[in-house]
């Protein structure tokens, strides 16, 4: 069966099966961005805008996502240079492996748009669904405060 | 250029914050095939029969492998320096299982699905042993879980016994003489490390038929000679490539997949893939050594310590993977601390048990090791009354001391002599000590308390751990450092760089780094033992060194002057006499297509003859619930001397992922079995690491030392930082709450319980 879906501003038809993920679908298609950490919605290495919400695309069915508009990492990336929340995550040293960093990076764009201006408790709470294991988070919560601040 | 010191972004960062396809996952390859492994579900069996025939049935299966049809040779799966001093007690598929999740055999299909579907229709026929999950018990050897009659290395099978240690300096009638005895006895869990990224692999045959093995692995050079040993292809037939790395924390220091899917090549001629679930990774990878650590210091009221006995009793896991070696490291890496004491014994074992499998992680053995010794410190101080700081002040190791320690114990054999080069201790704990608010502790057991305790590692294992790396100039003046030493999201291709530019004066943007290829990379052994910065540091100065004498060499003639007059600055070799200068363009041009062509290229390989050790100094304030037993961390802060720390941003990114592992295994972390020894919880769900909302505010502090011995004075930083919060949490609870923990994680059960018993 066939899905239309609006991946990074671009409408495409695709064939899907009726248990195929979204995770696997954009990874199918060349988002590579998207990463498989556990396939359980725990740790949110998938994570994909959904209609603008960061949501596990590991949990939810191609077929659920039929007209809707998917977000990854490779959307938000301009063709040259870095999106300014990459830049912050890259300046401030929070990337270390670099497998959590494309579902912490939209998380935080996600937060961003919807708060200006995030307190910090506010930015532990989003992106608490996003586990990494290198860094302690604390330089992922600095890079959104950067981001912040250059915004003003 | 003077960068040393100075933070800078990683070279791989901008692809990776961009989430280019960097992983093994992400390589498309065509026409793959998928491989699915049947774990056992018994802790303890002999397989009788296995009876595949209605799986071969089964459309798209492609081929199966088990105990029939794979070579029987007894080796291990740790990535070591080789000969490995970990026992020859696995086999690719063995007859018997040894723990629930142990491999039982694995399909080939044309996708995951068909291999699952395949294993569920093979039949098993197992004959139940009855398993051991006790390590004193296992020690009785009614059970024995390694028999076969193959087995080398293991120190005692019949008693279960891995292996095995015994150190004593001194008179042990020294003990009669002590006016204090203090005692701390750790029962540390079972953990996992929890990458990201699980284990994975593609295996294929390139066009000239060689294997190719694209691997999320530590080790890519030890990979290679072990799939070499196990499948008799030679090592050059087959390629390891190791792309960027999810995380690995010593979890893929080790041999987890890569021997079936080149078995399934080599016996197919397809390509395969393997990828771990999340509940794999769990079970069957590898974990920490769980331990029972006991610690008997001596010791006067003036706070000198005199003596110290360590006793270690390790789980090692159904095989001996690394278990030699951690259980070394729990007192090689730990005694040396307090060198004033004249009698030091180390006693240790590591015992077979039927669940899973320990292996590397972080910490090594040094992570156990402290939980018991600086617990111990802290009740030796409060039983004479000392200011905890004060007694480690008085027995700390300092600069141009040693330790007898450090040749009685190596990894797994008898170690190296050295004499600290560089010792930040004094200053870690004064920094530290201001940073926390030393002076607000009290003696109320209101439920707010500050603890401390003291860290310390390695920087490569001495004599063994050999790196190699080499530079070569292109015709414009750019440059590759090509490098065995296997960044693993650890930054050290950034560190590499930096210290070659360094070294040559020359700015960064001219070198790419190319991290690791067998094919093409020359030997390192691999990210492990706190060894990147110090060993491949040193030989990335090394090959640096070598280039810029041929880059001075053809400068010189281009300009005519002596080679003594000239030095390399920015894009140009400069005479400090004339100020003529050459660029490098024009070196490479002349060096590559005009006059006396040669290729600028160098290499260097270093080995260590020492490990200096890097120190930490760990502070933790708390507040505990009384009612619910729940610990909060309001501050951790760490200082650390890892000697001169070459790019402060990464730095503090390993410092604080470390404090971050460490306090997650402290408080919330843990493997749990049922009473056939299944794992009960494989998930991130039900096995908690930390998130943003756990991790406590954190400061990290460095420390400048000048480590003689390091590039540019440089120390490791991957594991001092994980062995301080057991022991700083556990010496803080005392400080809150008058109780204290002997077994980890410190939950809040644990906590009530002890709560309970002092009210009582």
């Amino acid at each position: 069966m066939k899905v239309r879906i609006n991946i990074n501003g671009k409408w495409i038809e695709e064939e899907t099966t009726p248990s195929e993920k979204l995770l696997d679908f954009l990874r199918r298609l060349g988002y590579k961005s998207v990463k498989a950490g556990c396939r359980e919605g725990d740790c949110g290495a998938c994570t994909v805008l959904f209609n603008g919400k960061p949501i596990r695309s590991c949990l939810m069915f191609v077929l659920q996502a039929d007209g809707a508009t998917i977000e990854t990492l490779e959307g938000i990336t301009p063709e040259d240079g870095l999106h300014p929340i990459q830049k912050a995550f890259l300046e401030v040293g929070a990337v270390q492996c670099g497998f959590c960093t494309p579902g912490m990076i939209l998380t935080t764009k996600a937060l961003l748009e919807k708060t200006k201006h995030p307190t910090e408790e506010e930015i532990r709470e989003a992106l608490k669904g996003n586990l990494c294991r290198c860094t302690g988070y604390i330089q992922q919560i600095e890079a959104v405060k950067k981001v912040v601040e250059e915004n003003e | 250029m003077n960068s040393i010191g100075k933070s800078i972004p990683r070279v791989d960062g901008d692809v990776l914050v961009k989430g280019n396809p960097l992983f093994v996952d992400d390589i498309d390859i065509k026409d793959v095939k998928f491989a699915k492994i049947m774990w056992s579900p018994h802790a303890h069996a002999r397989i009788v029969d296995i009876d595949t025939s209605e799986a071969e049935k089964l459309p798209g299966v492609i081929d199966i492998l088990s105990y029939k049809n794979v070579p029987r040779i007894p080796h291990t799966t740790a990535g070591q320096g080789y000969p490995e001093p970990s026992p020859y007690d696995a086999f690719i598929f063995d007859k018997k299982v040894r723990y629930a999740g142990d491999r039982v055999l694995a399909v080939l299909a044309d996708s995951e699905e068909i291999a699952e579907e395949a294993i569920s229709k093979i039949k098993v026929k197992y004959e139940l042993l009855p398993p051991v999950f006790d390590t004193e018990e296992a020690l009785k050897g009614e059970i024995i879980i390694h028999d076969e009659p193959e087995i080398k290395g293991a120190y005692d099978p019949s008693h279960n016994i891995a292996s095995s240690v015994e150190v004593e300096i001194g008179e042990k009638e020294i003990w009669e003489r002590q006016e204090v005895i203090a005692e701390s006895e750790m029962v540390l869990h079972y953990g996992q490390h929890v990458p990201l990224e699980p284990h994975t692999v593609v295996t294929y045959f390139d066009e000239y038929e060689r294997l190719v093995i694209i691997s999320s692995t530590q080790v890519p050079f030890h990979i290679r000679r072990m799939v070499s040993i196990l499948t008799g292809l030679p090592q050059s037939r087959i390629r390891v490539i190791k792309p960027r790395i999810g995380g690995g924390f010593g979890a893929k220091q080790e041999l987890v997949l890569e021997d079936i899917a080149a078995f399934f090549t080599i016996r197919n001629r397809v390509p395969v893939r393997i990828t771990f679930t999340r509940a794999e990774e769990f079970i069957s990878s590898r974990t920490r050594h769980p331990m029972k650590v006991k610690v008997r210091l001596g010791g006067d009221k003036k706070g000198n310590i005199n003596a110290i006995e360590m006793i270690a009793l390790s789980n090692a896991g159904a095989y001996g993977t690394h278990s030699g070696t951690v259980l070394y490291n729990v007192g090689s890496k730990t005694l040396p601390l307090y060198n004033k004491a004249t009698y030091v014994r180390f006693s240790g074992k590591a015992v077979y048990t039927n669940l899973p499998v320990a292996g590397a992680y972080r910490g090594y053995g040094a992570f156990q090791g402290f939980a018991a010794l600086e617990t111990a410190v802290d009740i030796f101080a409060e039983k004479i009354g000392m200011d905890p700081l004060l007694v480690r002040d008085k027995n700390h190791i300092r600069e141009g001391e040693t330790s007898p320690i450090f040749k009685a114990l190596g990894e797994g054999r008898e170690g190296t002599e050295q004499i600290i080069g560089s010792c930040g201790l004094e200053e870690v704990i004064k920094r530290g000590k201001e940073a926390i608010g030393w002076e607000k502790r009290t003696k109320e057991r209101d439920g707010y308390g500050i603890g401390m305790a003291l860290s310390m590692q390695g920087s490569g294992i001495p004599l063994i751990d050999m790196a190699s790396v080499t530079i070569r100039m292109n015709d414009d003046g750019t440059f590759f450092i090509y490098a065995g030493a296997t960044d693993i999201g650890t930054g050290s291709d950034t560190l590499l760089a930096k210290i070659v530019a360094d070294e040559l004066n020359i700015p960064l943007e001219r070198f790419k780094v190319f991290s690791s290829d067998t094919d093409f990379t020359p030997f390192d052994t691999g990210a492990y033992a706190s060894s990147t910065t110090y060993v491949s540091g040193n030989a990335a100065k090394e090959a640096a060194k070598k280039i810029k004498a041929q880059l001075i060499q053809v400068g010189s003639k281009m300009l005519g002057e002596p080679e003594d007059n000239l030095y390399i600055e920015g894009d140009s070799v400069v005479s400090k006499i004339t100020g003529k200068e050459v660029t490098l363009r024009e070196i490479g041009v002349r060096a590559t297509y005009n006059n006396e062509q040669f290729q600028i290229e160098a290499n260097a390989s270093y080995v260590g003859e020492v490990s200096p050790p890097p120190f930490a100094a760990h502070f933790v304030e708390l507040e505990v619930d009384k009612t619910t037993g729940l610990i909060h961390i309001l501050k951790y802060v760490v200082a650390v001397d890892a000697g001169t720390v070459i790019n402060p941003k990464l730095a503090e990114g390993q410092v604080l992922g470390a404090i971050a592992n460490g306090i997650g295994y402290a408080i919330m972390e843990e493997m749990k079995f049922d009473k056939k020894g299944r794992t009960i919880n494989p998930s991130l769900i039900s096995y908690k690491i930390l998130s943003t909302e756990d991790m406590p505010p954190t400061e990290v502090i460095f420390v400048d030392t000048y480590e003689p011995t390091g590039p540019f004075g440089a120390k490791s930083i991957a594991e001092v930082c994980i062995d301080g919060p057991i022991p700083a949490i556990a010496n803080a609870l005392y400080d809150a709450l008058g109780i204290r923990l002997f077994s980890t994680p410190f939950t809040p059960e644990k906590v009530l319980f002890a709560l309970k018993e002092v009210e009582r």
